[in-house]
């Protein structure tokens, strides 16, 4: 989670539901780089097209809305996004950001002042953002969420630190 | 100071003797749910190089997004998940044949008050109708559980949601959820933990509460409840669960919630969502005449056997509009038997409903679709664009009489025109 992760920005606004991130009709794929064909499709091709030159993704309120299919999140990472700011998120696809091993920032003053195409950087350890020459404060993950952050998502960090570690089991 | 349920029921699922709304804490499910999700979840496990599971009978697994296969890589991953669920012992397995995941499992007694249960489906809120705590994960999630039985959560506050009932003449849970939806908007209550109070809830029926429940989800909150009460104990007590195999949990009297809200249901119309938002809500008399193309009468807020019946009872001696596609999709196989035995199946057959095999069928996109600029009016709980079909078409939400009375008119309608005050 060191250093600066960010780029170009695409920005949406409040509610972007999770039929619209990736639709259920592509669900049969957990293959990040065949879900990124089809996100946001039905938002057409030029927001498709921009989305691919993107790094960051800005939502406003409640982004994520929805289902809680994963592959919300999977399709942003085959998309080449590094990470997702909006003004707040929907729960499940929060988690499903964190366990796939996309940072999502909560931080409204960045979504706001964030424009389409512009840039965003933002170093996660320290908890700031830049934005149009401005930088902006949000509270830095627990120790327990930049654990899994860093070891890339969930099932590599149950890889990596529960499994080997493990007690016999119950039954 | 008092708690709440999901504080009461968080840190007895986490063993510890209090919680407080922020804190982060490792819980303990009593049953993981996935759907079609499991396939994924099984492919995780290979992944991480594991074949042991922390506790196979909390596992449950119901084939229910695309049943039965559409395509043969999603026969492949339905074979995967009989297979898997044949080879590791799990009990709790429901082929295609079964109906919702949400439904089948309630029916089976398996959802009881007081229990954590997670699930690969954001509507997983439901269970709160039996006074059991559920929600939403993504699959990696519920494969991190199949493996260590854990997963974090932060304490949720709560927010106090209390009906007043009876509600009007003519409207029902659906409309009551629609109209706190458009007043609370899509993320109203996202991060908390909804509690139905109030006179409409006590003695309300198990169906209504799932829809109660069920809804809760788009307004964003994390879980949903009512409080069990003898309604609950004698459904379980039907399905052959006693008293003493579960242990209730109610709120203090004095817990304290982040906000208060009240819906009067005495004064209440029906209520539609419009495209293509679910907060995008307005009173019936606002968008009647609305032509549509299909009616769908399904998914886990809206198919139960109690909804069918509903709809029967203006569909009855009446037909579908020319024209009208009326696609109705129970939600369980015991349902589909209820609707045979007493009738209210060969009602909706003759009024021209093209009744499915039960499941989430057109909600989940599998079947029932749109061409482009069609319209479907659905007791679904979600109307977003390209959900069913055509990202050009349109969905609208309603109650399961409002969708009959649209099947009959092939126009929004108000079911008050078809409905005898008793």
């Amino acid at each position: 989670m060191e250093g600066k992760i960010g780029g170009k920005v695409i920005k949406f606004g409040d509610n972007v539901n999770t039929d619209v991130i990736i639709p259920g009709r592509y669900l049969v794929s957990i293959d990040p780089q065949e879900l990124a064909k089809h996100a946001f499709e039905p938002l057409g091709p030029e927001a498709q097209q921009r989305l691919w030159s993107s790094q960051v993704v800005v939502g406003g309120s409640n982004f994520g809305c929805g289902s809680a299919r994963e592959q919300a999140a999977t399709c942003l990472i085959g998309a080449g996004v590094k990470a997702v700011v909006a003004k707040s998120f929907s729960r499940v696809f929060f988690r499903n950001c964190i366990n796939t091993g996309l940072p999502a920032v909560q931080c409204p003053e960045a979504a706001t002042a964030a424009a389409d195409d512009g840039e965003m950087w933002m170093e996660l350890e320290r908890g700031v953002i830049e934005v149009q020459g401005k930088s902006f404060r949000f509270a830095p993950y627990p120790e327990s969420l930049k654990q899994i952050l860093d070891a890339g998502g969930l099932i590599p960090y149950l890889a990596k630190y529960v499994l080997p570690a493990r007690q016999p089991m119950k039954a | 100071m008092g708690k709440t349920f999901a504080e009461k029921v968080l840190a007895r699922a986490a063993g510890v003797a209090e919680v407080r709304p922020g804190e982060i804490v490792d819980v303990y499910p009593d049953l993981y749910m996935s759907h079609m999700a499991s396939w994924r979840c099984i492919r995780t496990m290979e992944k991480l190089g594991t074949d042991e599971l922390y506790d196979r009978d909390r596992i449950a697994m119901v084939m229910d997004h695309i049943s039965p296969a559409q395509t043969s890589k999603i026969a492949d991953d339905q074979r995967l998940c009989r297979e898997y669920a044949a080879r590791k012992g799990i009990k709790k397995f429901y082929d295609v044949n079964a109906g919702i995941a949400h439904v089948v499992l309630t029916e089976e007694g398996y959802i009881r008050p007081g229990m954590v249960v997670i699930g690969t489906d954001s509507h997983t809120t439901i269970y709160g109708a039996v006074g059991a705590f559920g929600t939403g994960v993504g699959f990696s999630e519920l494969t991190a559980a199949w493996v260590t039985g854990k997963l974090w959560m932060k304490i949720p506050e709560s927010l106090k949601v209390i009906i007043e009932g009876p509600l009007a003449w003519g409207t029902s849970s659906k409309d009551v959820m629609l109209k706190l939806i458009g007043d609370l908007t899509a993320d109203g209550a996202t991060y908390c933990s909804v509690e139905f109070h109030g006179s409409y809830t006590e003695g309300l029926s198990i169906s209504d509460r799932m829809t109660l429940c069920n809804l809760a989800m788009e307004f964003g909150a994390k879980n949903g409840f009512v409080r069990p009460d003898e309604t609950v104990r004698t459904y379980l007590a039907g399905r052959g669960v006693a008293q003493g195999q579960y242990s209730e949990v109610h709120p203090d009297e004095d817990a304290v919630y982040v906000k208060s809200v009240t819906v009067d249901g005495r004064s209440l119309a029906p209520q539609i969502a419009c495209p293509h938002a679910v907060d995008n809500v307005k009173p019936i008399d606002q968008v009647a005449g609305t032509r549509v193309d299909q009616v769908f009468i399904g998914s886990c807020a809206n198919a139960k056997y109690e909804d069918l019946v509903e709809a029967a009872k203006i569909l009855k001696g009446r037909k579908v509009a020319a024209g009208v596609r009326l696609l109705v999709s129970p939600a369980s196989k015991e349902i589909v038997a209820r609707t045979v035995k007493d009738g209210t199946y060969s009602i909706l057959l003759e009024a021209g409903a093209l009744i499915t095999n039960p499941g989430c069928s057109a909600c989940a996109g599998d079947g029932g679709v749109m061409a482009d600029g069609e319209v479907t009016l659905s007791t679904a709980n979600r109307n977003f664009k390209g959900r069913m079909g055509s990202y050009n078409a349109e969905i609208y939400l309603g109650s399961p009489a409002v969708a009959a009375a649209t099947a009959i008119r092939g126009v929004i309608t108000d079911p008050r025109e078809f409905l005898r005050r008793d």
